[in-house]
């Protein structure tokens, strides 16, 4: 079903950092903010929660390093055990290097492909590029046109008082 | 004075640019042709390359016979090249993930560079160990994996294995960083480029990244856990490389100090290599606005400060051997400085010591062409650093009988160079096809001119918008 949407076009930092503010505290619905690079501050003016992909390096960084200890004490104690040098069977200070190292790969490699996952990015995606010029210096606020209360004219003029410089109403068949 | 009071952090490194001539400066090298002094670049160094190749076709195919090693000398210019080019990756991740921690802005300019160099280095590192093997083609043994053999696994008890863990897990880890960083630039590429192959090519890379904060603001999580995991790994993975050294019996290899002596090394040149590149990405991509007088000035000051810290190992060094009370150790020393290879030990001592205390002077720093000239120093004085310790400590170990002497023969040599040439090549490209300068994060570091003075009053002063709006 396609969205009725509302789209402000902005030129500076600071006016879609007040705009998203503006138009979150009118309550109206902010489907996302694009922008060229990551503005400091949108997330609070957005009101995101917090990322939660700090668990999944920590949970998969302690998986590979659990994982790793007990390969090498299944492979040196149990599988084949060989005498290197007179030490114990299960040298675990010797295991120390290999565990970090499994673990710092394990962790960032998986952050990296949950990122992916959840921010939907992949290979031969066609990208839903909202504005052309939204990579390059353009700032841009997608609101939805909730119900009938959304009174396009008072919206219109929030995001031109924030100093946009287009103002657009669009459908969108799903959201970018 | 608003835009000061909104941003703190944003000094004038990059001035008067706007979002789009970044886009546009950073992105048109790539549209055209490559300059004449790009070819002039790349055909040596595809020339190395080639040499490179033919000369590793050829010790294989004829053995290590065609190497200047001997029974003393069993290790020499395949783990002096390895140790060099894992020490010149180092400072690619100084820059991209410690001075990110630390919050050091002026790294945007040359970070990008700088990993991607990091990768190469660590390519071209990882080709020593292989060839050194001598049967590279069994290079796979190294992997745990379950076999016929027994399973007969491998020993994790070796600092060996460790090492191939740590520039396993490096080389991942960084190819990762660098292509992540990419994602937003590749898509800020394809958005100027018309429809084509090249078009494609980048939709393909970009993921299809259209700029929403939301995953903006994810990235930049996964940066900075990225950043997080790459600081510690980088100073394990020369700590790990000087433990193939100090975990034998060697005297000169066997000390505590080297985890720390490497890797203060390894940044130093790194820092160096990437001085290097910076200065020729600068002239030859004409990047003058973004690589500034201030980059160059505060990479000199690093130098100067890794050098002490090389300076102070080396003294050190000498001075444990001393205090040691082992005449194997002091012998070692006494060696070096004046043995058959003192002519290596002082050329290393000049190069990493002498040569950097002239960036003391503000008038050398301002000077490129002297810079670049210093930092050439500055390299070959690490190579020959590791080429000091490999050698000169194997070469007249406990028994005088089993004393020896090394010279490369012209396949090692030659090997040399194709690394050399297989680095530019791989960083020439790079310059070519991939935007050299993180623009996204360019682009953050400038932000967009404030308001003008009409407008100013409806932003409250000192604070950003968006913290205004949370105190509601």
């Amino acid at each position: 079903m396609a969205r009725r949407t509302m789209i402000g076009v902005f030129s500076r930092e600071e006016d879609i950092l007040t705009a998203t503010d503006a138009a979150r505290r009118d309550g109206l619905t902010i489907l996302d903010v694009y922008t060229p690079y990551a503005v400091h501050g949108l997330d609070q003016a957005m009101a995101l929660q917090p990322s939660r992909l700090p668990w999944v390096c920590f949970l998969l960084g302690l998986l590979g390093a659990v994982l790793k200890v007990w390969f090498e004490y299944w492979t040196t104690a149990v599988s084949w055990p060989i005498n290197v040098g007179g030490k114990p069977w299960n040298s675990l200070p010797a295991f120390v290097p290999v565990t970090f190292e499994v673990m710092v790969l394990f962790a960032g490699v998986s952050t990296v492909f949950a990122f992916l996952l959840v921010a939907k990015l992949r290979p031969w995606r066609k990208a839903a590029v909202i504005h052309p010029r939204v990579t390059d210096d353009r700032f841009v606020l997608l609101l939805e046109q909730t119900d009938a209360s959304f009174d396009v004219g008072r919206v219109r003029r929030l995001l031109e008082r924030h100093h946009a410089v287009e103002v657009e109403e669009r459908d969108l068949q799903e959201v970018p | 004075m608003h835009e000061a009071l909104m941003h703190p952090g944003r000094e004038a490194l990059i001035q008067g640019r706007s979002l789009s001539q970044v886009t546009e400066d950073i992105c048109r090298p790539l549209d055209g042709r490559p300059t004449l002094l790009w070819w002039a670049g790349f055909l040596p160094a595809l020339a190395l390359l080639a040499l490179g190749v033919a000369a590793v076709g050829y010790q294989i195919a004829t053995g290590i016979g065609t190497w200047g090693l001997n029974r003393t000398i069993g290790w020499a210019f395949d783990i002096t090249n390895f140790v060099f080019w894992i020490g010149i990756g180092h400072a690619g991740t100084l820059i991209s993930a410690i001075l990110f921690l630390f919050r050091q802005r002026w790294r945007t300019s040359v970070n990008r560079a700088a990993e991607a160099m990091t990768l190469f280095a660590v390519m071209c590192a990882g080709l020593f160990p292989i060839i050194h093997m001598g049967r590279p083609w069994l290079f796979f043994w190294i992997v745990p994996y379950p076999n016929t053999r027994g399973s007969l696994w491998i020993n994790f008890r070796s600092p060996l294995v460790w090492d191939f863990f740590a520039i396993g897990t490096y080389f991942t880890i960084s190819a990762v960083f660098w292509y992540v960083g990419l994602i937003p630039d590749l898509a800020t590429a394809r958005d100027r480029t018309k429809p084509g192959l090249r078009r494609r090519i980048y939709e393909i890379f970009s993921l299809g990244w259209n700029g929403s904060y939301r995953t903006w603001r994810r990235y930049e999580i996964v940066y900075l856990l990225l950043a997080g995991l790459a600081t510690p790994l980088v100073v394990s993975v020369h700590t790990i490389v000087s433990w193939d050294f100090a975990t034998s019996v060697i005297p000169g290899w066997h000390a505590t100090i080297f985890p720390p002596y490497f890797v203060a090394g390894a940044i130093f040149s790194g820092m160096a290599m990437v001085l290097t590149l910076m200065l020729v990405a600068r002239s030859t991509m004409g990047l003058q606005a973004y690589i500034t007088e201030r980059h160059v000035d505060v990479m000199c000051k690093l130098i100067i400060l890794t050098s002490g810290i090389v300076g102070l190992a080396y003294a050190t060094e000498f001075f444990t051997a001393l205090y040691s009370a082992n005449q194997y150790e002091q012998f070692v020393f006494k060696n070096r400085a004046l043995g058959p290879m003192a002519w290596a030990y002082w050329t290393m001592v000049s190069c990493n010591v002498i040569t950097p205390q002239f960036f003391w002077f503000k008038a050398v720093r301002r000077r490129f062409g002297l810079v670049f000239v210093l930092t050439l120093f500055v390299n070959v004085g690490m190579w020959f650093e590791r080429f000091v310790i490999v050698v000169s400590s194997l070469h007249r170990d406990y028994l005088p009988s089993s004393w020896s002497s090394y010279s490369p023969t012209s396949i090692e040599v030659a090997t040399l160079l194709g690394s050399l040439g297989l680095f530019f090549t791989a960083f020439l490209l790079f310059c070519r096809f991939v935007p050299v300068i993180a623009i996204a994060e360019v682009k953050g570091v400038i932000g967009t001119p404030a308001a003008a003075p009409a407008h100013a009053a409806e932003v409250r002063t000192g604070q950003t918008p968006a913290l205004a709006g949370m105190e509601a």
